[in-house]
């Protein structure tokens, strides 16, 4: 198996990687060679296995219906690039 | 040319009719019930509708490096008990998955959504058709999800504001087979499911802040043809009357571009209310890979027996079984059943209404129905608004039953009551709005009457019997409508013959 | 008495005790050594200087009052993964190079709780994914022992820290070996629990479902120590288990008389550097004069362990890392044009290429019609590799073999071929996969670069590979040494600031 560029542009947009232009041929080389070594699994016949979900096999715990959190807006949007009324701004979004 | 015009506009008309007649709509609706819980799905911050933005959205909802997120057992348990509400198969282990994409709503740039294995499976809603009878429409699925933030596209220097209050808000998102073939039936599975959610207490059901809200998917194919044709997904349905124009129109416009010649593209598409139609999605042109797989901050959920029967143990009686009770047990016919259970807390208010109206149950259900819903409706209040307790209603209708007030005093006193004058003991007693059931003061009275209307008289005993009801409104004005009404019928009878 | 700085946890813990030195005296001694000798190693990424002061002040306090613990004033650092309230948590990354946590890990509050003083927050590969923290936005990490050597990754500015003794002890996490590989190459104990051991919440997720947070030592006692602070269940984290949490320093010198030891014939076949082979073979006969049995045992998926950590990896990450959208925190482009040119260009610019390359495998194995070839498969074959360890635990307690293929490799060697770099975690990666607690402990040297032995145990057997490290450690000081250049002798005290 071997990406081509059209490959690699393709999964970074799914990724929302912007990529340099000259960075292209190494991820396709890289991401090519990653894709092949990983290609060993292929040698296991594993038709009756079941996938591991928790290498415990432990269950979802459940947590009480309660409000436990107050408001910390104020810190958590201390950090936020930018905000405006409370709001998280962000280029126009178009539905 | 002025001449043919109107007829071959209603032959145009007709022949669209009758071409209609040869496609069928293909409807199935995915309903996402917003499930009443406290706190959010995987984390402790309030579902309180209405606080400033983002103010509600904790270090979780937020996405915020290194948190992780704890399944909330109240959303759980309400998830079960609409499982088994609708005879539902309830997945003894299930497992939540990350749906990926990126949007500014979605903090995480995934939402955790149930997705090969859900809660819910294979259940069934039994619905009321307008030509008669009944329908069961199938469930697919039901399953639990986080709810997505708001983009408010107020002008904020040409940017959008996000406010993730919401996000992390517990979704109950229900699938129904396409089993439904018109708007009006869908809106009527719509509404049985958003009355039986509230039966369950499972979701508030408003649906102006989005608690109920509908996606609905339709296509059309030529009838006898047994492949579906290809659907488009409608998002956005916040009430039942766009979830009806908007199928409507998605309908019409499958018929169209098909009639033309074309094909329907499969696609999300947007209603627009304003203008009542639905267009493409811009956010939805590109065919999105979501990249689903099992959430491995979170563990599988498995539900023992005892779990299931515990919620078993907390199911109210349901709309169905509330509905064929009140028929049997009260005598009430199928329409007014129908009625009086379309809500549980109308439900309940009738039957504590029934309760202190003395066995009254008919003219309970009638007052219900007439003058109490009429009110409330006037007012825009809700049931449990109503200035007219259950309790106060049976007693003003007691009053009625024993001979105490006429019903037309009754609607005097029930308007007092709305008022906050009191109970209707407390009113008639004050007012003195008791009625006059002493025979020689009402003799009194339409010996009055008649003596003052002579050339009436007259022209009633030479057979003009019309005039009778002008005698009785006649001797009820006198009494201020206090006599009794059957009395004053029959002694007027006896005085005219 | 030693020097204080190359003291151990449990020596200065007596010290404090004896009152022999204050938390004060020690918290200026190290901070007055990394900023002496860090410009060497470039291990740290914040010192926290003034707030380590304070901390020490409030544990002297605390100590007078007699409300003292056994880490109460100990210094320590934290990996700059766990989110650390007030101060920035880079991840390593230009992504979260602004980025100043709003809250504790649960790591960091456990320690807080216990009284140690942070002194900072340590170097590391960008978002965990590296072996030789060569990947930081904050440049390489050196090797003490050899600064145009890698440390080893991704927790090598902890590893490295500890070694040059800037730091009695620090917090690492270990996803795939980065943990053990680095105290492996640095000459330190260092060691990844059973996986929900502990606390995951706000350790910043790079692979949910194999990432442990756990310590690097300067010995296994040390270890007990900060594990033991370390450990137990967090009901803020769904994949924490609750199981008791035993006092692992009172196991440790339990005899191995009798203790079965398996050694994995896969572990030392081709790839692996004799000159390292010999020297656990050396360590392997130690044990069998401490009374251990060894025999040979085989994990015949052995060779599929890389493959597979690299789909089950990258899938995770690549969705772990989607929040990183540049809206909310973190680093945002500058003038996006449009909502698209905002993601793509904030992530595009904010991450680098290992994390970019990382994210596109994982996004490539999840995507549309390749899931059930790479991502179940890999779930399927974490079954086998888990099933092997099962079988060998039937006839062992613990496993022996390398560490790490090779020693401490010349910085740059691998950059350019990841497929090469990945291998160094060869040995490390199935006891992730299979969610085994797994430790690292020096066992000599080649060409004066340390060399490492890895235990491996059967789930929550911590004590158990404590207590066989510890007693290896008290017939040989590997351990002991301190890398040349940072051993300056007797300073005093309170030298420093």
């Amino acid at each position: 198996m071997s990406l081509t560029r059209s490959d690699v542009e393709k999964i970074a947009h799914l990724a929302r990687l912007a990529l340099r232009e000259e960075d292209i041929p190494g991820y396709a080389r890289t991401l090519t060679a990653i894709l092949d070594m990983v290609a060993q699994m292929n040698a296991v016949d594993t038709r009756d296995v079941t996938p591991m979900a928790h290498p415990l096999d432990a269950v979802q715990r459940l947590r009480p219906d309660e409000v436990t959190e107050t408001d910390q807006r104020e810190r958590f949007q201390a950090i936020a690039p930018q905000v405006e009324a409370g709001l998280y701004l962000v280029p126009r979004v178009i539905e | 040319m002025n001449v043919c015009r109107p007829d071959s506009m209603s032959l145009r008309k007709l022949w669209v009719k009758v071409t209609r007649m040869d496609w069928e709509p293909v409807i199935g609706l995915e309903i996402h019930v917003q499930l009443a819980t406290r706190s959010k799905i995987f984390s402790g911050a309030s579902t309180a509708y209405g606080a400033p933005p983002n103010t509600q959205a904790c270090a979780v909802d937020l996405g915020l490096p290194g948190v992780l997120p704890v399944l909330n057992e109240a959303a759980v348990r309400m998830a079960v008990k609409f499982g088994l509400a609708v005879q539902a198969r309830i997945a003894p282990r299930s497992v939540f998955a990350r749906k990926n994409y990126f949007y500014p709503d979605l903090p995480k740039g995934y939402q955790i959504s149930q997705y090969e294995l859900p809660v819910v499976e294979g259940g069934r809603l039994e619905i009321s058709l307008e030509e008669g009878g009944s329908k069961l429409i199938g469930i697919t699925r039901a399953h639990l999800e986080e709810d997505a933030g708001k983009s408010l596209h107020e002008d904020f220097h040409g940017l959008s504001g996000i406010d993730l209050n919401r996000a992390g808000t517990p979704l109950l998102e229900v699938v129904s087979e396409p089993d439904l073939r018109s708007a009006r039936e869908a809106v009527a599975y719509m509404k049985k499911l958003h009355t039986l959610v509230r039966y369950l207490e499972i979701c508030d059901g408003n649906m102006q802040e989005g608690s109920f809200r509908c996606d609905a998917n339709v296509s059309v194919r030529r009838r006898g043809q047994h492949e579906l044709g290809t659907r488009t997904e409608i998002k956005n349905l916040n009430s039942f009357r766009f979830v009806e124009r908007a199928i409507n129109y998605e309908i019409e416009r499958q018929i169209d571009i098909l009639e033309g010649g074309g094909s329907v593209v499969q696609e999300t598409r947007l209603y627009d209310a304003a203008r009542d139609e639905t267009r493409p999605m811009r956010s939805k042109e590109e065919a999105l890979d979501y990249r689903y797989f099992p959430d491995p901050d979170l563990l599988p959920l498995v539900l023992e027996e005892d779990f299931i029967a515990a919620v078993r143990a907390t199911l109210p009686e349901l709309p169905d079984e509330k509905r064929e009770r009140f028929i049997y047990e009260f005598g009430l016919s199928p329409y007014e059943a129908e009625v009086l259970t379309a809500s549980r807390e109308l439900a309940d208010y009738f039957e504590a209404a029934e309760r202190a109206s003395d066995g009254e149950t008919k003219l309970t259900a009638h007052w219900v129905m007439g003058d109490l819903l009429g009110a409330l409706n006037k007012a825009g209040l809700e049931i449990a608004d109503s200035p007219v307790t259950a309790e106060m209603l049976g007693g003003l209708i007691r009053r009625i039953g024993d001979n105490t007030i006429s019903g037309k005093i009754a609607k005097q006193v029930f308007e007092a009551m709305w008022q906050g004058e009191g109970d209707a003991d407390a009113i008639i007693e004050r007012r003195g709005l008791k009625q006059v059931t002493d025979s020689a003061a009402i003799e009194k009275v339409i010996d009055e009457v008649l003596a003052a209307h002579p050339a009436q008289v007259e022209q009633y005993r030479a057979g003009k019997d019309k005039l009778f009801g002008f005698f009785v409104g006649q001797v009820m004005k006198a009494t201020q409508g206090k006599a009794n009404p059957a009395q004053v019928n029959a002694l007027l009878k006896k005085k005219l013959t | 008495m030693t020097d204080l700085h190359r003291a151990s946890l449990t020596q200065l813990s007596a010290a404090l005790a004896a009152g022999e030195c204050s938390s004060v005296e020690l918290t200026r001694l190290f901070l007055g050594r990394i900023q002496r000798l860090d410009d060497r190693l470039n291990s740290f990424i914040s010192v926290c200087a003034e707030q380590a002061l304070d901390e020490a002040h409030a544990a002297d306090r605390r100590r007078a009052a007699g409300e003292a613990g056994p880490l109460t004033g100990i210094p320590l650092a934290h990996k700059d993964i766990f989110c650390t309230d007030g101060v920035r948590t880079s991840c390593g990354s230009r992504m979260l190079d602004n980025f100043v946590a709003p809250y504790d890990a649960t790591v960091v509050s456990r320690l807080k709780a216990a009284g140690a003083v942070m002194l900072g927050k340590t170097n590391m590969d960008e978002f965990a994914m590296g072996s030789s923290n060569e990947t930081s936005y904050y440049g390489a990490v050196r090797n003490p022992w050899d600064p145009a050597r890698v440390p080893g990754g991704s927790s090598g500015g902890s590893a490295a820290a500890v070694a040059a003794r800037l730091v009695p002890a620090a917090t690492g996490t270990d996803t795939g070996g980065s943990i053990r590989q680095p105290a492996a190459l640095c000459g330190l104990t260092g060691l990844k629990p059973t996986y929900g051991r502990v606390s995951r919440y706000g350790m910043i997720a790079f692979a949910s479902s194999l990432d442990q947070g756990g310590p690097l030592c300067q010995s296994a006692a040390d270890a007990a120590l900060l594990l033991q602070a370390m450990a137990g269940f967090d009901e803020r984290d769904s994949t924490s288990i609750d199981h008791p949490v035993p006092d692992y320093s009172a196991m440790l010198d339990a005899p191995l008389s009798g203790l079965k030891i398996g050694l994995p014939r896969e572990y030392f076949g081709a790839g692996l550097d004799p000159a390292v082979g010999e020297r656990v073979d050396q360590a392997v006969r130690v044990y069998e004069t401490l009374g251990a049995r060894v025999r040979e045992i085989s994990l015949p998926n052995t060779t599929l362990a890389v493959p597979t950590y690299y789909v089950v990896a990258p899938a995770e990450c690549s969705s772990n890392l989607s929040r990183y959208d540049g809206v909310r925190f973190g680093y945002r482009c500058e003038d996006p044009e449009d909502l698209m040119d905002l993601y793509k260009r904030s992530r595009g610019e904010g991450f680098g290429a290992e994390v970019k390359r990382r994210i596109m495998v994982g996004t490539y194995v999840l995507s549309a019609g390749y899931y059930d070839a790479y991502y179940l498969k890999a779930q399927k074959l974490r079954q086998l590799i888990s099933d092997d360890f099962r079988r060998a635990f039937e006839t062992v307690d613990l496993i022996a073999g390398p560490t790490s293929p090779s020693v401490a490799f010349p910085l740059g060697a691998r950059l350019e071929d990841p497929i090469q770099m990945y291998l160094s975690d060869i040995y490390t990666i199935a006891a992730n996969l299979a969610g085994l607690p797994a430790l690292s402990l020096p066992c000599g040297f080649v060409d004066g670069l340390p060399v490492g032995l890895q235990l491996i145990g059967d789930y929550f057997t911590e004590d158990r590979l404590l207590n066989a490290a510890h007693r290896y450690q008290q017939e040989t000081d590997w351990h002991e040494r301190v890398p040349p250049g940072f051993d300056e002798s007797s300073q005093a005290v309170g030298e420093g600031d």
